[in-house]
């Protein structure tokens, strides 16, 4: 038997559904609408700066709150009991398995002028907030439905640190303070590296949290994209110009989030 | 866990879990003005009417049909790659190992963008129907194949080589060999992967918006309710996920629970 050739049908399959796509992408980019070579739809995606600057602005704010957030949450779990730590996770995951559109939904019937959140507020005899249609109702949205994937992947390599270390830690003389700022928190930076791209790369590419919750006014690139290729301003040419500067924008992200990586990659399979 | 912590995790699953729960209380909402706010009494309304709605049901189908064909797929389509991967020696393996990581970094609406553009220019091309089932299961498998193939690989990676050739030199024929050996070593992983496939598909929304045509799949009906005129019945729909999911998970917790203490039990009788 040929062992290599086991894997052929899936070269080719990548090859045609992932390597050809994307050249599809790049040729878009680079032609006009009859096909000839043009590099106006890279130099009209500068128009959108604006839009670019505001995506990757929101983004990094919802991973830094995921991210404070999400640590000392997984720091408590992780030093709880063996049978609690075990169902407190499934209670971190168990919303991840809801639609995330339904999840959503649900902000924006809390978030309402005429909302839950106000309607209590006015109970108690405090004013109402504008909050929907505001790109902090985008921030809260992007952190609701991405702090799972901050705080399983930490979670993950917080367990695994062994518990020795830190005795010895103790044992040289170290308080509680430095034992965490010079043992646990370096340790512990693959599971927040891979936390911080697992969070940043679908909020700074969403559409659907801006438009259920950011109303008209907070456009991200996301948006952008979706209004080109199935929106009313149909122009695949400049959503596939979109698209790739969106791509190198986040793969450059990457690399620099990789130079703080020096261990071995824990990304995806954290999940189950 | 000390008081400062039990508050804190109190504060944030309180967070997690308050929009869900008042999804799931306005489910029972008896109100026609369609108010996502005022409660107004009790009514099971809602989810009689979900289950009548003719486009809720066959949304549901498609999305079961598409999982199920697309996580088998991908799962027999995976393993056999991840077997071949293995057995690469480093520079193909790397190659292999940055295709398939790729649409796992990808933003999700690239890798929508991208197979509308491969979907309309085959059409466009050979002719044909345009998108619809096909393009979908289509994506969907190639979504779900790194998945499985990463469950696979760390198994095949664990499994002691010279198993595969003691029974080759056991006079096994090399095909038989694979199932008889390799294949119930690194069956914990393919179940992993196919049910991660399915999970995935049964969830995904960006890409099929992006490849789906006219077809629905459930996700897109979501979207296209919470686009249109409000109704409750979607906070129905989403009670009876949720509660579908809860069960599932609750299950296969109380399984492996009984399990495990089975086989410490084993153990201790061993003993």
């Amino acid at each position: 038997m040929r062992t290599k050739l086991i894997s052929a049908p899936y070269t080719i399959w990548m090859t045609l559904f992932i390597i050809v796509p994307m050249g599809l992408v790049a040729f878009f980019a680079f032609t006009d609408k009859s096909g000839a070579f043009t590099l106006d739809n890279i130099a009209r995606v500068g128009q959108y700066s604006n839009v670019f600057l505001r995506s990757i602005w929101l983004g990094a704010l919802a991973t830094f709150i995921s991210l404070l957030l999400g640590y000392p949450l997984a720091y408590t779990i992780a030093k709880a009991a063996p049978n609690r730590q075990s169902f407190l996770i499934l209670l971190i995951m168990l919303p991840m398995w809801m639609n995330f559109l339904l999840r959503t939904y649900a902000w924006m019937s809390l978030l309402e002028d005429n909302g839950l959140i106000n309607n209590m507020l006015a109970a108690v005899g405090l004013p109402r907030i504008h909050m929907i249609n505001t790109a902090g109702a985008v921030v809260l949205g992007m952190v609701y439905n991405y702090i799972p994937y901050m705080i399983l992947p930490i979670y993950s390599v917080l367990t695994k640190i062994d518990n020795s270390v830190i005795e010895a830690a103790q044992d040289l003389g170290a308080n509680n303070r430095n034992v965490f700022l010079k043992v646990v928190l370096p340790m512990s930076m693959p599971g927040v590296i891979s936390g911080v791209t697992m969070v940043f790369v679908p909020a700074v590419s969403t559409f659907i949290i801006s438009k259920m919750l950011g109303g008209g006014g907070n456009l991200l690139i996301g948006d952008l994209i979706d209004m080109q290729f199935l929106g009313s301003a149909y122009n695949p040419n400049l959503g596939s110009a979109i698209s790739l500067v969106l791509m190198v924008i986040i793969l450059i992200c990457m690399g620099i989030m990789n130079q703080f990586d020096d261990g071995e990659n824990v990304g995806g399979g954290m999940i189950l | 866990m000390k008081t400062a912590s039990k508050v804190y995790t109190a504060l944030i699953f309180i967070f997690l879990y308050a929009p869900i729960i008042v999804l799931i209380i306005f489910s029972f909402n008896d109100t026609d003005t369609a108010s996502r706010t005022q409660f107004s009494g009790f009514t099971l309304r809602w989810y009689q009417r979900l289950f009548e709605d003719r486009y809720i049901l066959e949304a549901l189908l498609n999305t079961l049909i598409i999982a199920v064909v697309s996580a088998f797929a991908s799962t027999v389509l995976g393993t056999m790659a991840a077997v071949g991967i293995n057995r690469m020696k480093r520079m193909p393996k790397k190659v292999m190992m940055n295709i398939t990581n790729f649409p796992m970094v990808n933003p999700e609406i690239v890798t929508g963008v991208s197979m509308m553009l491969l979907f309309v220019a085959a059409v466009s091309l050979f002719g044909g129907k345009s998108l619809g089932m096909a393009s979908l299961i289509i994506a969907h498998i190639t979504f779900c194949l790194p998945y499985v193939i990463l469950s696979v690989l760390p198994k095949l990676r664990q499994m002691n080589p010279n198993l595969f050739e003691a029974a080759q030199d056991l006079g096994c024929p090399p095909v038989r060999a694979f199932f008889k050996v390799v294949l119930p070593e690194i069956m914990p992983g393919i179940v992993t992967g196919m049910i991660m496939a399915f999970t995935l598909s049964i969830d995904d929304f960006v890409i099929s918006y992006f490849t789906s045509g006219t077809t629905q799949t459930l996700p897109i009906y979501i979207y296209s309710m919470t686009r249109k005129r409000i109704s409750p019945e979607i906070n129905a729909l989403s009670t009876v996920l949720f509660v579908c999911i809860m069960l599932l998970l609750i299950i296969i917790n109380v399984r492996q629970g009984r399990e495990e203490r089975r086989a410490k039990k084993a153990e201790r009788e061993r003993a």
